[in-house]
């Protein structure tokens, strides 16, 4: 039997929430079982904003269309219950929390995946937290650093993989993950993603970036570009590479010429 | 620390020490401020003269001072003060151990925690209900090494000249309105000496409990800590929520002597019906320490500056401060360092967090005299609103008379961003439970310098306050 997608994009649209800006102009997007999947696309073309609208994020107001995950209604949901749900966004810019620890914000966290009433055993996780550092090359001393707080873009980033392996989702949308790393750890990251993947045959990933090269890494088995809030191809890996020699003058051009004048 | 509770599983949604206790006082003078009351209070005292003749003296000071203009808004307070009891005496003696206490007071402090704390953590515990002390108690250990830890009558009683010598001394009547009325009919308060170079390595703890509807509070605290000393000393202070207004007015003394070392520690967590006009001010001289953290999270309105005058060479002041300001409260705190003498050193850190209506004012002055050579102080003040109707604002006075003095001054406010809600809730954590955690985590600095016990219970009070804050 086929299986059903764990994620169902259907004519999503969407505005930034206090403004009257569409977005997304009706986005299709299937990601089936175990699957890996790359957006590429210039600056402002919404890849972002596909990914916060995602994870439910207060300030993208869903206009249009319908997201179903796991045969779930997504959109229902609010940005904690999806992240119960399975999914988890890998910010391209993390924020800083002052004065809390990733260890105990962590805990916290995974306390909250929990069913009600169920109670973390905190060495348990305190393992578990070793053990998911080690996989990122982390020194232990990290968790008690405040969150972000001072963080190199480097460290950001690794920050970001490390709650993703500790949370383990079924859907991990890694918003522009690549940005800031310098290849040794881009290669660290793209492993422990690696590593996640093998441990899940279920998890899949939505990678957006730029650039061709994290794609070395981590291999996407379908890549998408997205121009001006929609996907204007979709293909194998080969359309990176494409993209990689060509950029995305072509398909600004072709945009320009069919949605009259664009914004310099 | 109980992060992983959240302020639903905590079940508190209310002020959890609004509970009154049945009973009938002794004695109770009647309504309002007047010459009789104060000799009333003298009387049942038993003073010697020349405390009467201080009252008296103290009263016509009071007179003489306007309201301040300044601060919080003290309009109805007169209003207020006509129709409290300025003096409530719950019992006839106090006792040293919690057997002496009546039943009913003892049920009070065993709901506040008091008799287990100090079976766990503390050197001494001082109770005081109404304007009473009603137990004081010291461990044996340190009564053997000289240690006084007593009433404040008691002090006056039992050691009169070590009593005389200081005070008054630190905050004379004339200082401000509020310390003249207290210096006029000041009752209750813990007497402290801690002998040279004993190190005491537990706190002692004073608790205030108001009990009572339209009733003042107004202790004298004077605590000397002699050459080489080291103590830390905890105030906590709860009331039952009434719908008229209730005031309490402390005067806190303290002397730190050559190279001693001194920290107090408030927690402030008055009902919301409560005028809190508090002062308190050490005097450090050469070598020694006096940090003053202060956490104020009760009360209606709170004006406090504790303070710290550097007197001798390589004296340091420290003053932690954290403000609370929920719906209607009004935090009006901060500090005051006076450098005077040459080498001295101080660092005030000021965080106050504002929700709903409520307002948070820092409220600072640092002088430095000329003499005081190479004087070095850094002040620093964050505020983080919790909403669009909350607010903040920063009083920072600065007088310098030094050339060579290096003085800092650093002040922020932030606003709990959707990003940073974002950020935690995407992880699976309830936005009111992330609102928490970010406030927390402002505080940490702060909290982290308290014992253990009290950063629990700060955290829990944070947690149950931020219920309902989203939106």
């Amino acid at each position: 039997m086929s299986d059903a997608p764990i994620l169902k994009i259907s004519g999503l649209r969407a505005k930034v929430a206090e403004e009257d800006i569409e977005i997304l102009h009706g986005v299709d997007l299937e990601l089936g079982k175990g699957e890996i999947h790359a957006i590429m696309g210039p600056n402002g073309s919404g890849k972002s904003t596909l990914a916060k609208a995602l994870a439910g994020h207060p300030a993208y107001e869903v206009t249009g269309g319908s997201v179903t995950f796991r045969g779930q209604d997504l959109l229902a949901l609010e940005a904690h219950e999806r992240s119960r749900a399975g999914i988890f966004l890998a910010f391209q810019y993390p924020v800083e929390i002052p004065g809390v620890s990733i260890a105990n914000f962590l805990r916290t966290a995974v306390q909250s995946h929990l069913p009600e009433g169920e109670e973390l055993d905190i060495f348990d996780f305190a393992e578990m937290l070793t053990e998911r550092m080690q996989l990122l090359e982390m020194d232990p001393s990290f968790a008690e650093r405040y969150v972000n707080a001072g963080f190199s873009g480097g460290e950001k980033k690794r920050n970001e993989i490390l709650q993703m392996a500790v949370l383990k989702p079924t859907l991990a949308l890694m918003d522009e993950t690549d940005s800031g790393l310098d290849i040794d750890a881009l290669k660290i990251v793209a492993n422990g993603v690696n590593k996640l993947l093998e441990a899940d045959p279920e998890m899949c990933v939505l990678l957006i970036t730029h650039y061709q090269r994290l794609l070395d890494y981590i291999k996407p088995h379908h890549v998408h570009v997205m121009v001006q809030g929609r996907i204007v191809q979709s293909g194998g890996p080969e359309v990176a590479l494409e993209l990689e020699r060509d950029g995305y003058r072509a398909w600004q051009e072709l945009e320009a010429a069919t949605a009259g004048p664009v914004k310099a | 620390m109980p992060h992983n509770e959240t302020i639903h599983d905590l079940g508190l949604d209310e002020y959890k020490f609004n509970f009154v206790t049945e009973g009938k006082p002794v004695f109770e003078a009647k309504k309002g401020l007047s010459e009789e009351v104060v000799r009333q209070i003298s009387a049942h005292k038993g003073e010697p003269e020349w405390m009467l003749d201080f009252r008296l003296k103290a009263l016509r000071v009071y007179e003489s001072k306007p309201m301040p203009t300044w601060g919080g808004d003290l309009r109805g307070l007169e209003a207020v003060l006509d129709e409290i009891h300025f003096y409530v005496r719950p019992q006839d003696r106090m006792g040293h151990t919690w057997d002496e206490v009546p039943q009913e007071i003892k049920d009070t402090f065993e709901k506040l925690g008091i008799p287990e704390a100090e079976r766990k953590i503390l050197a001494g515990v001082g109770a005081q209900y109404e304007s009473e002390m009603v137990y004081h108690s010291l461990k044996k250990e340190w009564e053997d090494k000289g240690v006084i830890f007593d009433s404040i009558e008691d002090g006056l009683r039992k050691h009169p000249d070590l009593f005389r010598e200081h005070f008054s001394t630190i905050i004379p009547t004339h200082d401000n309105k509020f310390a003249a009325m207290n210096s006029a009919v000041w009752s209750g308060g813990s007497f402290v000496y801690i002998p040279k170079n004993v190190k005491l390595d537990t706190p002692l703890q004073a608790y205030f409990r108001v009990n009572q509807e339209r009733m003042g509070q107004f202790e004298r605290t004077l605590i000397i800590v002699d050459e080489g000393a080291n103590a830390h000393y905890i105030e906590g202070c709860t009331a039952p929520v009434y719908s008229t207004e209730s005031f309490h007015s402390g005067v806190i003394e303290i002397v730190v002597k050559k190279n001693a070392r001194f920290r107090y520690t408030t927690i402030q967590n008055w009902s919301n019906n409560m005028y809190n006009l508090v002062t308190q001010r050490a005097m450090v001289h050469e070598g020694g320490t006096m940090e003053w953290l202060d956490g104020n999270l009760g009360s209606k309105l709170t004006m406090k500056y504790p303070s710290c005058y550097l007197v001798g060479e390589g004296a340091h002041g420290e003053i932690l401060s954290i403000a609370y300001a929920g719906n209607g409260q009004h935090q009006d705190t901060g500090g005051k360092v006076v450098h005077v003498a040459p080498r001295t050193t101080s660092s005030i850190v000021s965080k106050s967090i504002s929700k709903g209506t409520g307002r948070a004012s820092y409220r600072g002055l640092l002088k430095v005299h000329q003499g005081a050579h190479h004087a070095r102080s850094n002040v620093e003040c964050d505020a983080l609103l919790i909403n669009d109707t909350s607010r903040t604002d920063t009083y920072p006075y600065i007088e310098i008379e030094e050339n060579d003095a290096n003085v800092g001054h650093e002040a922020s406010v932030s606003k709990i961003g959707e990003e940073q809600l974002f950020y935690l809730t995407s992880r699976g954590i309830r936005e009111d439970e992330a609102m928490a955690m970010i406030v927390r985590g402002f505080i940490e600095p702060i909290a982290k310098e308290l014992p253990l016990e009290y950063a629990v219970e700060l955290n829990r009070l944070i947690e149950l306050e931020m219920e309902g804050s989203v939106g």
